[in-house]
């Protein structure tokens, strides 16, 4: 199975060489008093710089433990991340997390939670750091809102701003845990456009986690898909559909059809544990 | 204002129900002293010194006391919030010593450190501190781990998550924790003060308690009355501020 998924054409573009992230072999087990949950089975995966990879699967299948491990939050029982083909030990500032929970800081206002990343930039001067905050709260439309107080937004502006945080201080790889997933629908969909803009000018690194298919197939150069607990990878699609994409696009349905098609045959207990 | 009003007509209603009540003769006026004796009492005490003194000396004693109730339990707090085995030792101890009435600490106090300002301080800390390392430890742990991670992924570690991101999210928790602690501090001051006469300083639950061996009963009152203004005036200038700040910043209704 594995095999089948690490060889075949998709990948095989994609040279180690060039890969701005690789993933290889990682294996997560979660303890807990009752029992040892196996979360992540020998996950590999690989993404070239500028490309936008999705992956989709069940809830629970250890989509989020996977973007914690690439972040540097948590270490993976087996395998590695190489960022860049240096080993990922821990947190760093080139691979920024947008959450889904509400993540900004309450005790700031929205400006000064942008302003937390770039105050830890050393390189930048106070000026500079200002400069990039307001012209990121513009990027993502919110420039009228610097003053306010993170509990006066809606969520769909709360992520925003988290948005317009992890951008500022520009870092190389961008990861997205779910991060549309708590919104309603309409501020969803305006959130698709915003965010393909912003990245067709920033040419980042994505890995975009979701279970929505759709979001995947709008959002993503290529879609990963992974099986319930324990989560391995279990099959590829490219969406070679051209961008700016609306999620109405009857070709980018088709896709997400076939995603959700092949989902459900991991769910009906194709795959055995 | 409206609000303001109203709560001075609360006040003076009060005062003219307790003077019509002395006034009706019913109770004798050294048991139940008019308003007007107990302001002339406050006005004289004023003016020769002794309630000034007097509120010099409790408020020293409560600040040094509370500040160093504060420098102790934080840190502890923290640290019990960050480890099981001192939360199991350090956080149990602490909340058995706080179920310990603080005027409980005063004979133990005085044994220790004689009639001493010593003494007074000792049972100002003991007030303060446990509450403040429960509610400091009770703080930190109930912050949501999402700051903490969100914070390490831009680069934070070490001391500026600590001061940067833990020390502000728990504030709500420390601001009610430093409350609480204030409240006791002011609880066991006043009682180490009824029971214990030092001679290097006349505080405010002195005054209440010669008031009684005096029979003065305008005194005591006097001295009540003083100590409730004290207390609601602290918590205005001490407290109020951080929670508006806090009720701005969280959005929580904190009042």
């Amino acid at each position: 199975m594995l095999d089948q998924v690490t060889n075949p054409s998709t990948s095989a573009p994609v040279a180690t060489a060039t890969s701005k992230l690789v993933v290889e072999g990682v294996s997560k087990w979660f303890r807990t008093p009752r029992a040892t949950i196996h979360a992540l089975d020998n996950v590999s995966m690989q993404v070239a710089a500028g490309e936008v990879v999705c992956v989709v699967g069940p809830s629970g299948c250890g989509k989020s433990s996977l973007l914690d491990i690439i972040a540097g939050l948590s270490k993976p029982d087996a395998g590695h991340v190489l960022a860049d083909g240096l080993p990922v030990t821990g947190p760093g500032r080139q691979r920024l997390v947008v959450f889904q929970e509400p993540s900004l800081f309450p005790w700031l206002n929205v400006f000064g939670n942008v302003m937390f990343g770039l105050r830890l930039c050393p390189e930048l001067s106070n000026g500079e750091r200002r400069e990039i905050a307001h012209q990121y709260l513009a990027l993502v439309g919110l420039e009228k809102f610097e003053g306010a107080h993170v509990h006066e937004l809606s969520g769909g502006m709360k992520q925003r701003v988290a948005l317009a945080r992890a951008l500022a201080p520009d870092p190389q790889v961008l990861l997205m845990d779910e991060p549309f997933g708590a919104l309603d629908a309409m501020t969803r969909e305006h959130l698709y456009d915003d965010i393909q803009r912003i990245w067709s000018d920033s040419r980042k690194t994505v890995v975009f986690v979701t279970h929505n298919m759709r979001e995947a197939a709008c959002l993503g150069d290529r879609v990963l898909l992974m099986s319930k607990a324990p989560g391995r990878i279990v099959q590829h699609f490219e969406i070679p559909l051209p961008r700016p994409r609306s999620i109405y696009d009857v070709e980018l349905i088709g896709h997400a059809g076939r995603v959700a098609d092949a989902l459900r045959g991991t769910i009906g207990g194709g795959v055995t544990e | 204002m409206r609000r303001f009003a109203i709560v001075s007509g609360f006040v003076v209603m009060l005062l003219v129900a307790w003077e019509l009540a002395s006034e009706s003769g019913r109770w004798s006026p050294v048991l139940f002293p008019s308003v007007l004796s107990v302001a002339r009492y406050l006005w004289g005490a004023m003016l020769d010194g002794t309630l000034s003194e007097a509120i010099r000396v409790t408020m020293q004693r409560l600040l040094v006391g509370y500040a160093i109730g504060v420098a102790i339990g934080l840190p502890l707090g923290v640290l019990t919030s960050s480890s099981q085995i001192l939360e199991d030792t350090i956080g149990s101890l602490a909340l058995g010593l706080q179920t310990l009435p603080s005027v409980c600490w005063v004979p133990f106090a005085v044994l220790w450190f004689g009639q001493t300002e010593g003494a007074m301080l000792f049972v100002v800390v003991m007030g303060t501190v446990w509450s403040v390392i429960i509610a400091t430890n009770h703080g930190a742990r109930t912050i949501p781990p999402i700051y903490a991670r969100a914070a390490r992924t831009m680069g934070s570690r070490g001391i500026h998550l600590w001061t940067m991101v833990m020390l502000p999210a728990s504030l709500p928790f420390l601001v009610s924790g430093m409350k609480q602690g204030w409240a006791f501090a002011w609880r066991s001051l006043m009682a180490a003060e009824i029971f214990v006469t030092i001679l290097t300083g006349f505080g405010l639950g002195q005054l209440l308690h010669y008031g009684r061996e005096l029979n003065a009963m305008d005194q005591v009152i006097g001295a009540m009355v003083v100590i409730v203004l004290i207390g609601l005036l602290a918590d205005r200038i001490l407290f109020a501020p951080w929670e508006r700040f806090l009720h701005r910043r969280w959005g929580t209704n904190v009042r």
